[in-house]
C-alpha cells in the first residue's frame, strides 16, 4: 500500500514537472505554444508587473531599438543545465529552448509582449497582445494597431499609431542572410550591448558578469566589448554613439545579409567605409525617400542628407525604419546630425 | 450517358465551388488576407475575390511556392489610397511565387516588391497610380530585385514615379508581352544578367526601355540582354522622378537607353517618336555623377542594335541632351546617339576587339551621330560607318526553376 502511494505520489510529481504551473517556465520546442502570455510561466503574481519568475533574467541594452517610446521590459529564460555561449560582434549563440521576452508600455499600460523562442526549426517570433483590463495577453497572428496618446518630456501630446507587428513583420527584421541561408535571429542581446550594469534588485552587477554567475552564459573573455549609451555622453564621443544608435535601427536591415542589401547601404557600427554608411552616396532606389537630395549623407550638411530626411519623416513612403516607427525620435535624430555635423569632406566628384 | 454526363458536371461544379481558400470582401479583409498569407504552406494557392479592397498596410509573404491570384486586374484591385503603414504594397520574401490576375493600385512605396526570390511569375497583373504620373507616386510598378528566374507577362504598370516594371540586381528574367505607360521609367532591366524583353509596349512613359548598370550595388556588372519585337514609342512624359534619384536624370523623351553595359541585342523593334532622341548608346560617365565605386565598370560595349524600325521624334530635346549634344548636332537629334566613350582598357592594345564593337546595321534610314563627349563634344560623326558590323546573336534566356511556363 505504500509502495502504491509512493509510486503515484512521483506520478504526479513527474507530471508536474511537465505540465504544472504555476512558476515553472519550461522550453517548448514547437508549437502548438501557449495562446495566454501567462501558460509561459514566465512572471510570478500580478502578470502585468512582470515580475520574473525563478530563473528569468531581466537585462537591458546600451542602446536600443527606438519603437515610438515604448517602454521595453526585456527577460532571458534558458533551460537548466545549458548556457548561451560567447560570441562578438553577433548577438550570444544561444541553446535551444531559450526565451527572449520584450513588453512594450505606455506609462506602465502593456500593449504587447512578444517572445522569441529558440525552437527546433529555429527563432519564432510569437506575438502577445494585452487586454484592456491588463490581466492577460493573447496571442496574435495578425494584430490591429493601437492608437497612443503618449506626454513626450518637452510637454507635447504626442499621437502614436502603434504598430504591433504580424509574424512576416518580426520575420522582416530578424531574418538574416541571403536565399537559403536565411535564418531568424535576436537582434539585440550581443555582448557589446549587454556589457552594462543592471540592478537586480539585491544587487547591482555587470549583466554579463551575472549571466556567467548564474549560468547562462559560457565563454566571457575579461574584457568584453562595449556599445556606447547612445544618450549618454560620458560613454564615448559622438560619432560612436550615433553609430551605435544608426546600428540598432538600421542595421538589421540595412547589412549585406539581410534585406536591405540590394541598396548598398550598410549600417553597422563596424562598417568602415563611407560609401557603404551613405557618406556621398547617391541613392539607387529610394523613391520618395530622396526627396531632391543627392546624397546619403553629406558631411556637414544634416539638412542634405538623405537619412535625416527619413528619420525625420512620418510618411510611410519616406519614413525609416520601415516598421515600428510612426513618430520622430527627436533625441536620436539630433544625436545623428550631430555625427553628420561633425564629418569632414565634400561630396563633389 | 446524360448520367456520366451530369456526374462530370458535378465533379466540375465541386472544384470549382470549392473555395474556402477564397479572401473575399467583408470585415476585416486585410486580417483574413494577411493570415492567410502567413499560414500559407508550399502549394497553396490564395484566391483574392472581386472587388476593390482598401488595405492600409504592407501584405507580406515568406513561405515558398506560394500563388496568389485574383479574378482579373479589372476585378481584384488592392488599392492602398489610405496606406498608414509600410511603404510597399505587397512585399514578397518567398521563392516560387506567382501572382496573377490582380491589380495593386495606389500605395505609398513600391507596389509588388519581391527581394531575393528564386522562381517568379508574375502574370496578368496591374499596377497603377491613378492620379497619373505624379512626385509622390510610389517608385516601382512590378519589382524583383535580386531575384532568379522571373518572367513577367501580359502585365500592366502605370504611373510609377520610377520604373513601371523593373528587373534589378537579377538573372535569368523574361519581360514579355507588358504595357508600361506614364511610368518615369517603362521597363528597365538594372545590374541583371540575362534578360530578354521582348512584344512590351512602353509609350507616354519620360523613358521608354533602359537598360543600365548602376554603382554602388552588390551586384555589379550586368550583361546579356535582347531587347526586340518591343513598341517604344512616344515616351514623353516630363520627367517626375524625385531629384535625388538617378532615373530623374533620363530626359523625357527618351526611347531606348543603353548604359555601361555588354552584350545587349537591341532588335526588330519599332521605336519612335521619342522627342528627345530613339536610342541612345552611352556611359555612366555622361550622367556627370561622381563614382566612388572603385569595381563599377562605367563603359559601354559590345552592343548590337539591328533591323528595328526607327523614327520620328528627336525635335523636342530634354535634359542633358537639350544642353549638351542639341548645340552640336542640331534638331532634330539623330535617331541613334552615342557619347563614343571607349573603355580605355579595352582600347590600350590594337584599339577596341571586334566582339566588343558597337555595331548599328540595318535600321532603316534612321539618322546617328557619335557626339563625341570623349573630347568635349569636339567632333560629331553622323556617319555610322564606323559601326557597320555585326556580333554573334545572343542565346534565349530559359528559366530552369519555372520548367515549361518559363519557355520563350
Amino acid at each position: 500500500m505504500r509502495g502504491v502511494v509512493a509510486a503515484l505520489l512521483t506520478a504526479v510529481l513527474l507530471l508536474c514537472t511537465v505540465s504544472c504551473g504555476p512558476g515553472q517556465v519550461r522550453s517548448r520546442l514547437e508549437g502548438p505554444y501557449p495562446k495566454k502570455l501567462s501558460d509561459w510561466s514566465l512572471f510570478t503574481g500580478r502578470l502585468a508587473d512582470l515580475k520574473p519568475a525563478e530563473r528569468v533574467v531581466p537585462y537591458d541594452l546600451n542602446t536600443p531599438l527606438f519603437s515610438d517610446y515604448a517602454q521595453k521590459h526585456r527577460f532571458i529564460w534558458i533551460p537548466a543545465g545549458v548556457a548561451a555561449q560567447y560570441l562578438d560582434p553577433d548577438v550570444l549563440q544561444f541553446p535551444a529552448g531559450t526565451i527572449l521576452s520584450k513588453t512594450f508600455s505606455y506609462d506602465e499600460r502593456r500593449i504587447e509582449t512578444r517572445l522569441l523562442v529558440n525552437a527546433r526549426s529555429g527563432w519564432t517570433p510569437l506575438v502577445y497582445v494585452w487586454n484592456a483590463s491588463q490581466t492577460e495577453a493573447r496571442l496574435e497572428q495578425v494584430p490591429d494597431p493601437v492608437a497612443i496618446e503618449w506626454r513626450h518630456p518637452s510637454g507635447e501630446l504626442l499621437k502614436i499609431d502603434y504598430v504591433i507587428p504580424n509574424t512576416n513583420q518580426c520575420k522582416g527584421c530578424h531574418d538574416q542572410g541571403l536565399g537559403e541561408a536565411k535564418t531568424t535571429l535576436p537582434i539585440g542581446p550581443s555582448a557589446r550591448q549587454l556589457n552594462r550594469d543592471f540592478d537586480y534588485g539585491d544587487t547591482r552587477e555587470n549583466q554579463l558578469a551575472h549571466w556567467t554567475r548564474v549560468g547562462i552564459l559560457r565563454g566571457a573573455p575579461t574584457s568584453p566589448p562595449r556599445l556606447p549609451v547612445w544618450e549618454d555622453p560620458s560613454t564615448g564621443p559622438v560619432e560612436a554613439r550615433a553609430r551605435a544608435y544608426i546600428e540598432i535601427n538600421c542595421a538589421h536591415c540595412h547589412n549585406r545579409q539581410a534585406s536591405a542589401n540590394s541598396t548598398g547601404l550598410y549600417l553597422t557600427a563596424a562598417e568602415t567605409e563611407g560609401a557603404r554608411l551613405g557618406v556621398c552616396k547617391v541613392p539607387v532606389a529610394a523613391g520618395n525617400g530622396s526627396g531632391d537630395l543627392r546624397f546619403g549623407v553629406m558631411p556637414g550638411k544634416p539638412d542634405e542628407s538623405i537619412l535625416i530626411r527619413r528619420m525625420e519623416s512620418t510618411e510611410p513612403k519616406v519614413l525609416m525604419p520601415e516598421l515600428g516607427r510612426s513618430v520622430v525620435h527627436r533625441e536620436g535624430v539630433a544625436l545623428v546630425r550631430q555625427w553628420i555635423n561633425l564629418l569632414q569632406g565634400d561630396c563633389t566628384p | 450517358m446524360i448520367r456520366r454526363f451530369l456526374l462530370l458536371f458535378s465533379v466540375v461544379l465541386a472544384s470549382c465551388s470549392r473555395e474556402d481558400s477564397v479572401i473575399r470582401a467583408g470585415t476585416d479583409f486585410q486580417k483574413r488576407l494577411q493570415e492567410a498569407l502567413i499560414n500559407a504552406k508550399p502549394g497553396t494557392v490564395i484566391v483574392i475575390g472581386e472587388g476593390k479592397h482598401s488595405l492600409d498596410r504592407t501584405l507580406s509573404l515568406a513561405v515558398a511556392n506560394v500563388t496568389i491570384k485574383g479574378r482579373g486586374m479589372g476585378q481584384t484591385i488592392l488599392s492602398f489610397q489610405n496606406q498608414k503603414s509600410g511603404a510597399a504594397g505587397l512585399q514578397v520574401t518567398a521563392s516560387g511565387f506567382t501572382l496573377e490576375d490582380l491589380a495593386i493600385e495606389d500605395t505609398k512605396g513600391d507596389a509588388l516588391k519581391i527581394n531575393g526570390a528564386t522562381g517568379v511569375v508574375v502574370r496578368r497583373v496591374r499596377t497603377e497610380w491613378t492620379g497619373g504620373p505624379k512626385e509622390s507616386n510610389g517608385a516601382y510598378g512590378i519589382y524583383p530585385v535580386q531575384c532568379k528566374d522571373v518572367l513577367i507577362e501580359d502585365s500592366v504598370a502605370i504611373g510609377a514615379a520610377d520604373a513601371g516594371i523593373y528587373a534589378g540586381q537579377s538573372q535569368n528574367i523574361i519581360v514579355r508581352r507588358n504595357r508600361a505607360e506614364r511610368n518615369v521609367a517603362g521597363i528597365e532591366i538594372e545590374n541583371s544578367q540575362f534578360a530578354d524583353v521582348y512584344e512590351n509596349t512602353a509609350t507616354g512613359n519620360t523613358g521608354g526601355l533602359l537598360v543600365f548598370n548602376l554603382p554602388d550595388l552588390p551586384v555589379k556588372g550586368g550583361h546579356h540582354t535582347r531587347v526586340f519585337n518591343n513598341r517604344v514609342i512616344a515616351n514623353n512624359e516630363p520627367n517626375f522622378a524625385p531629384k535625388g534619384n538617378l532615373v530623374a536624370k533620363v530626359p523625357a523623351g527618351t526611347g531606348v537607353m543603353v548604359m555601361a553595359t555588354h552584350h545587349i541585342e537591341v532588335f526588330k523593334n519599332t521605336i519612335s517618336d521619342n522627342q528627345t532622341y530613339n536610342v541612345s548608346i552611352n556611359s555612366y560617365l555622361v550622367t556627370g555623377n561622381p563614382i566612388s565605386d572603385a569595381q563599377y565598370d562605367p563603359y559601354t560595349s559590345a552592343i548590337y542594335v539591328h533591323d528595328n524600325l526607327i523614327g520620328g521624334g528627336g525635335n523636342q530635346p530634354d535634359g542633358r541632351v537639350a544642353r549638351d549634344i542639341e548645340p552640336k548636332v542640331g534638331r532634330p537629334i539623330p535617331s541613334i546617339i552615342y557619347d563614343g566613350i571607349l573603355d580605355p582598357k579595352l582600347t590600350k592594345v590594337n584599339g577596341m576587339p571586334d566582339d566588343q564593337r558597337i555595331c548599328i546595321q540595318n535600321n532603316g534610314g534612321a539618322t546617328f551621330a557619335n557626339y563625341d563627349a570623349a573630347n568635349g563634344f569636339k567632333t560629331v560623326v553622323r556617319d555610322a560607318k564606323a559601326h557597320d558590323c555585326s556580333l554573334a546573336p545572343l542565346s534565349p534566356v530559359t528559366l530552369t526553376t519555372l520548367g515549361s511556363a518559363g519557355g520563350a
